[in-house]
């Protein structure tokens, strides 16, 4: 369902609702994914990994190993280069700390990397890992991060060689502080000030593809890594870094991935496979089980969240502080730049003069947290969203009311963006347009009519009531994120589209493809796009932080100007016409006279004409503006009052995206990540044991939503025609993580009176909350 | 230990040569099929959803022994002419594949569903999709595509 605005009837293939550009290959099950290409004879190599949270690896005997038939290689810290690095997948200087080797001496986590087998097949590799024999010097652990932050803590990284670690003998792995206007002043000035505190827990990506890559040396003995990544860019060099070779020498090919959502913006396999493969000189593969993707890859990081707010009578905001701790896990991968992002992507959403926001990202011997749709904003705004409706019914105001009062609104410069950029300071941001009125009209409609059942049935067993929760997100990363375009003529007017821009099931292709389209003059089927090959393509950041339609669509976007301007000079030619006097409509270079040439035949006409030529173009695109969505999510749970069972029975959410470029993808970004949302909310959550271990890593013990516990979600597109985005966009894949958490916490108090401050809403939890509040 | 295994796939008629515990997933990749994806090992994820005589079955927890002489499809098969079915084509007029992973499962479940319920309400059609994940879409356009196929199916 969209918000219809006048342009669209200018547009012929941007607006509307094309097929995926893959779509015939996918429900044709076509082999296009990393483990359906591995070569025959690749060698299979596995992770030993630790047992212990916290060790330091005395020896490792690898005789018995080694005797096992098929068992080609085992490698350890003694064998690989020791250059410290960071997993994560970010622009170069990664501004997360170097705290990660190949291999280390030390373990942090149950799950750490030990050792690698390379063997003829997964089941020889599998024994070889169970007869390596591991002397370790077991050490302390310490799990929670406040503790972790005491003096005398167990240190993870007393390594001398990491770098970029806020505080290694605090376990402190990045720090923020900013200070907008002045707190304390607006706290004293303030007639009420709410302080609360909130907590969000440890919970994985589950992308239905594990992580996957495999590697070779082709005929130049440069060695090709196939991988399921988000950011294939970023692979090469990193991993040419870690395995000391040119990045020349590395090509990294992204093949169709299935899902990623953040997991993927990471080097989980590629650094150790291309050094195997670089070893050997044979091809090899590393798949991760599912167990091992639960507790190895990266997770979303847990916070505790205060939040501490001054407000008058009348509900104006007159300061907002934001408090965090944070647990990075046994690496700080994200550290810096999640935790920024979970205070200036939230405290902006409403007007105060007066801001702080002040983060502590500690180190603990669990799995390592990352980049995780939302990247930081679905805590922080768990906790304002959550917080918001709290104040509003000790004023005994209308939560809508209160929001309303207080909301960012067009022209607004964002307070903090100058402050708090990507882990640095950032750039100045107006807020250009800003459809968060019409994001409650169309999700709220039907939902605010509804009444409160319990209030009027107080005995019944179910209970029934509305909440709901609004978000403004980012587009990309202002002054970092770059994407660029190749666009090559063919002589049949066809197109190839060459695009770093990765699409993990996202449908970028579809839509980068839609965005040539449209400026050609052509069909989809007429461009043929072909994505992520380090060695074809241009470069790309990568899928991440909500930037490929704004950031790599500008780019296709220009890219495909330059083409139709070099087109229009062959039209000219064969007009007889000043390139000047030629205007283009709907794929027709036309003159004064009314004669036209079809986009098609002056493609044919470069090639076999009299001016032979192959018209290629490219460009790339930077952002500095980051224009936010926004989104409002309303819900209506059913909560059982005997057991504590809490089910979303509708949903609802808008998005004001700027504009959809194919709305029936832009719907899936919506659906997908309120269904992925309520997950978060409602049952996702790793649980480990005392000593680290996790004790739910499979999808037996670890809940994903599925479709019966799902209502029909419904979403809405608001369109508001981003002045600064190709065709008026902003983003949509991340912002409906945000919202639906605390939507879902509202409408538990409003049926109940009972606050919810703790994720995720278990039944037990549910009902000792309902038990305490006297139910 | 290798044993022979002789089974029907996609119509053809296959005697193969199998390890003790290889399952029916790893064999059916090694023979090619490889719209049967792994997501879990533990048949939760439905990723490796095959017809077992036309009923979904988990092949990662079946073993390909347990297969001797079942007619077994998988996606490969729906589309073996070299034409899609309406049911694939619904999928990708409604947008319900996102990353696809989960979508050969997906199509198997709702082929089942729909030759045995050739009208299921938008309920059937949720509880059918009750053993397979699908991390990309919320359900919603899944269950269109095949409420949409079903309606296809009676004219």
């Amino acid at each position: 369902m969209e918000v219809k605005t006048e342009k669209r009837s200018a547009l012929r293939v941007v607006s509307r609702r094309v097929r995926k550009v893959d779509g015939q290959a996918i429900v044709s099950g076509a082999p296009h994914y990393t483990m359906d290409m591995v070569p025959p004879g690749a060698l299979y190599a596995k992770i030993l990994r630790s047992p212990h949270a916290h060790a330091r690896i005395k020896r490792i005997d690898k005789r018995e190993a080694l005797k096992i038939p098929g068992v080609h290689l085992v490698l350890t810290h003694e064998d690989v280069p020791r250059i410290p690095f960071t997993t994560a997948g970010q622009n170069f200087p990664e501004p997360s700390p170097y705290d990660t080797f190949m291999l280390d001496s030390k373990v942090r986590f149950v799950g750490d990397r030990v050792a690698v087998v390379v063997a003829r097949d997964e089941a020889t590799a599998s024994r070889a890992c169970e007869v390596i024999k591991v002397d370790y010097e077991i050490l302390p652990a310490v799990f929670d991060p406040h503790e972790a932050l005491q003096p005398g803590s167990p240190i993870l990284h007393d390594e001398p060689d990491a770098s970029g670690i806020f505080d290694a003998t605090k376990n402190l792995a990045a720090h923020i502080h900013v200070e907008v206007g002045n707190v304390e002043e607006g706290f004293a000035k303030a007639d009420l000030v709410f302080e609360r505190t909130y907590s969000v827990h440890y919970v994985q990506h589950v992308s239905m593809e594990p992580h996957v890559c495999f590697a070779h040396l082709d005929e130049n003995s440069r060695v090709v890594i196939v991988t399921a990544t988000q950011v294939p860019f970023h692979v090469r060099r990193i991993v040419a870094r870690v395995n000391q070779v040119p990045i020349a020498r590395v090509r990294v090919i992204k093949p169709r991935i299935g899902g990623g959502f953040g997991g993927k913006q990471e080097i989980v396999l590629e650094d150790l496979c291309a050094h195997i493969a670089l070893r050997t000189g044979r091809p090899v593969v590393m798949e991760l089980t599912r167990q091992e993707e639960f507790f190895s890859t990266r997770t979303r990081h847990p916070q505790f969240v205060t939040m501490k707010t001054g407000v008058m009578r009348d509900g104006t905001i007159v300061a907002n502080q934001m408090k965090v701790v944070a647990n990075t896990g046994a690496y700080g991968a994200h550290a810096l730049t999640v935790q920024s992002n979970t205070g200036s992507k939230t405290l902006p959403l409403y007007r105060s003069p007066n801001i702080r926001y002040i983060a502590d990202v500690a180190y603990t011997n669990l799995p390592i947290a990352g980049a995780f749709r939302g990247y930081g904003a679905p805590q922080g705004y768990f906790a304002l969203g959550s917080l918001m409706d709290e104040i509003a019914h000790e004023l005994g105001m209308d939560p809508l009311e209160l929001r309303r009062k207080n909301l960012v609104r067009p022209g607004d410069e964002d307070p903090i963006a100058t402050k708090l950029g990507e882990g640095k300071e950032g750039f100045k941001r107006v807020i250009r347009t800003c459809g968060i009125e019409q994001c409650i009209e169309v999700a709220g409609k039907e939902f605010l009519k509804r009444k409160v059942k319990s209030i009027e049935r107080p005995f019944e067993r179910k209970r029934r009531a509305v909440g709901f929760a609004l978000a403004m997100h980012g587009t990309g990363i202002a002054g970092d994120d770059m994407g660029g375009a190749t666009i090559k003529v063919n002589d049949d007017g066809s197109f190839n589209l060459l695009v770093g821009a990765t699409d993990l099931g996202t449908g970028s292709d579809t839509i980068l493809a839609q965005m040539a389209a449209e400026v050609l003059g052509v069909d989809v089927a007429d461009i043929l796009v072909y994505s992520s090959d380090t060695d074809y393509t241009p470069f790309d950041v990568g899928a991440y932080a909500s930037s490929t339609t704004y950031v790599s669509g500008t780019a296709v976007v220009r890219a495909a100007e330059k083409v139709r301007e070099r087109l229009r000079d062959v039209a000219a030619h064969l007009l007889s016409e000043e390139p000047e006097n030629i205007e283009f409509r709907d794929g027709f270079f036309i003159g004064p006279d009314d004669r036209r040439i079809h986009v098609k035949q002056a493609a044919l006409k470069s090639f076999y004409g009299e001016q032979k030529q192959q018209i290629v173009e490219s460009a790339s695109f930077i952002t500095f503006e980051c224009p936010p969505p926004f989104s409002a999510t309303f819900v209506e749970v059913e909560i059982d009052m005997d057991t504590g069972a809490l089910r979303v029975i509708d949903a609802a959410s808008a998005v004001d995206l700027g504009r959809a470029i194919n709305p029936t993808l832009a719907e899936g970004q919506i659906i997908g990540s309120v269904a992925m949302a309520i997950g978060y909310a409602l049952y996702e959550e790793m649980k480990f044991s005392p000593g680290g271990r996790m004790l739910n890593a499979s999808l037996m013990d670890y809940k994903i939503p599925m479709a019966a516990d799902l209502p029909d979600i419904k979403a809405y597109l608001v369109e508001t025609d981003e002045p600064t985005g190709p065709f008026g966009v902003k983003s949509v894949g991340e912002i409906c993580m945000d919202n639906v958490a605390p939507a879902i916490a509202n409408a538990v108090f409003n049926a109940t009176g009972v606050r919810l401050r703790e994720l995720p809403f278990t039944p037990e939890k549910v009902l000792k909350a309902l038990k305490e509040a006297g139910y | 230990m290798a044993m022979k295994v002789s089974l029907t796939i996609n119509g053809e008629s296959y005697a193969i040569d199998c390890r003790a515990g290889e399952t029916l997933l790893e064999v059916l990749r090694r023979l090619g099929f490889k719209s049967v994806k792994r997501g879990c090992d533990t048949g939760n994820c439905g990723a490796c959803t095959i017809l077992l005589d036309n009923r979904p079955v988990a092949s990662c927890i079946m073993l390909a022994a347990q297969a001797e002489g079942y007619n077994i499809t998988t996606l490969e098969g729906l589309s073996a002419s070299g034409e899609i079915s309406h049911l694939q084509e619904a999928f990708i007029n409604n947008g319900a594949p996102q990353c696809g992973f989960c979508t050969p499962g997906m199509l198997l479940v709702a082929k089942a569903l729909l030759d045995t319920k050739p009208r299921p309400s938008r309920q059937d059609i949720r509880q059918a999709l009750a053993g397979n994940i699908c991390r990309c879409s919320g359900y919603v356009k899944i269950v269109d595509a095949i409420a949409d196929a079903s309606k296809k199916v009676e004219k």
